[in-house]
C-alpha cells in the first residue's frame, strides 16, 4: 500500500455497470514527505475519504476487491484514511 | 485508473480469437490538469467511447474485470466515460 492526497474527484455517467455507486476520486501518490510520485491516478473510494484527505491505497490486482462480496474492474482504490503520521529520521 | 483523452482508432484483421469484436482504441494519458502526457495505450473499450472523449482507463489484470471484458487478453480497457473533472476546487473538464 502507499501513500496518496485526494486532489479531486470525477464523474461518469456511462460506465462499467460494476462502477455504479464507487465514488471516484483523483489521487496523486506521494511519498512520506508528500513529495508527488508519478502521474495522478482515478481512485476508487471505500473509506468515505473527502477532497484534501491523506490516504493510503493499493493498486493492481488487489484493487478490485472493494467488500468482501464485490469485485470492480479498478487498479487503484483507496483502504484506509491518515490520522496521523509519525516519522522517525534516521 | 488514468484519465485519458481518446485520439484514435484501431483497425486490426489479424488478432486473437478471444479479441474478435472488440473495439480497440488508442488513448493518450492525460493529467488532471487537462494537460496530455504523450504516453500512449491501446485499450479495449467497454462503454461505447468515441474519438475525443475522456475516459478512464484501467490497466494490469483489473482490466479483466470490466463486465463484458472477463474472458478477453487485455491489460487496459476504457471502463468509464469522464462527464466532469474537479482538481483543487476548481471544474478543470466537462463534457460538451
Amino acid at each position: 500500500m502507499k501513500l496518496g492526497r485526494i486532489q479531486g474527484k470525477v464523474w461518469a455517467t456511462a460506465k462499467d455497470p460494476k462502477l455504479n455507486n464507487c465514488t471516484l476520486y483523483i489521487l496523486q501518490p506521494v511519498d512520506e514527505g508528500e513529495n508527488p510520485i508519478g502521474m495522478a491516478q482515478v481512485a476508487v473510494d471505500t473509506v468515505s475519504s473527502r477532497e484534501g484527505d491523506l490516504v493510503y491505497w493499493v493498486g493492481g490486482a488487489e484493487a478490485t476487491f472493494i467488500s468482501p462480496d464485490r469485485q470492480v474492474p479498478s487498479d487503484v482504490t483507496i483502504v484506509g484514511l491518515v490520522d496521523r503520521l509519525d516519522l522517525k529520521k534516521l | 485508473m488514468e484519465l485519458a483523452k481518446v485520439e484514435g482508432t484501431i483497425v486490426s484483421t489479424a488478432k486473437s480469437e478471444k479479441l474478435l469484436g472488440y473495439k480497440l482504441l488508442l488513448l493518450n494519458l492525460i493529467n488532471p490538469d487537462m494537460s496530455t502526457s504523450n504516453n500512449y495505450v491501446v485499450a479495449v473499450d467497454a462503454v461505447g467511447a468515441g474519438e475525443g472523449e475522456v475516459v478512464i482507463v484501467v490497466r494490469g489484470s483489473s482490466a479483466r474485470q470490466a463486465e463484458k471484458l472477463t474472458n478477453v487478453p487485455t491489460d487496459s480497457s476504457i471502463v468509464a466515460i469522464v462527464d466532469s473533472v474537479e482538481f483543487k476546487g476548481k471544474v478543470v473538464f466537462r463534457k460538451s
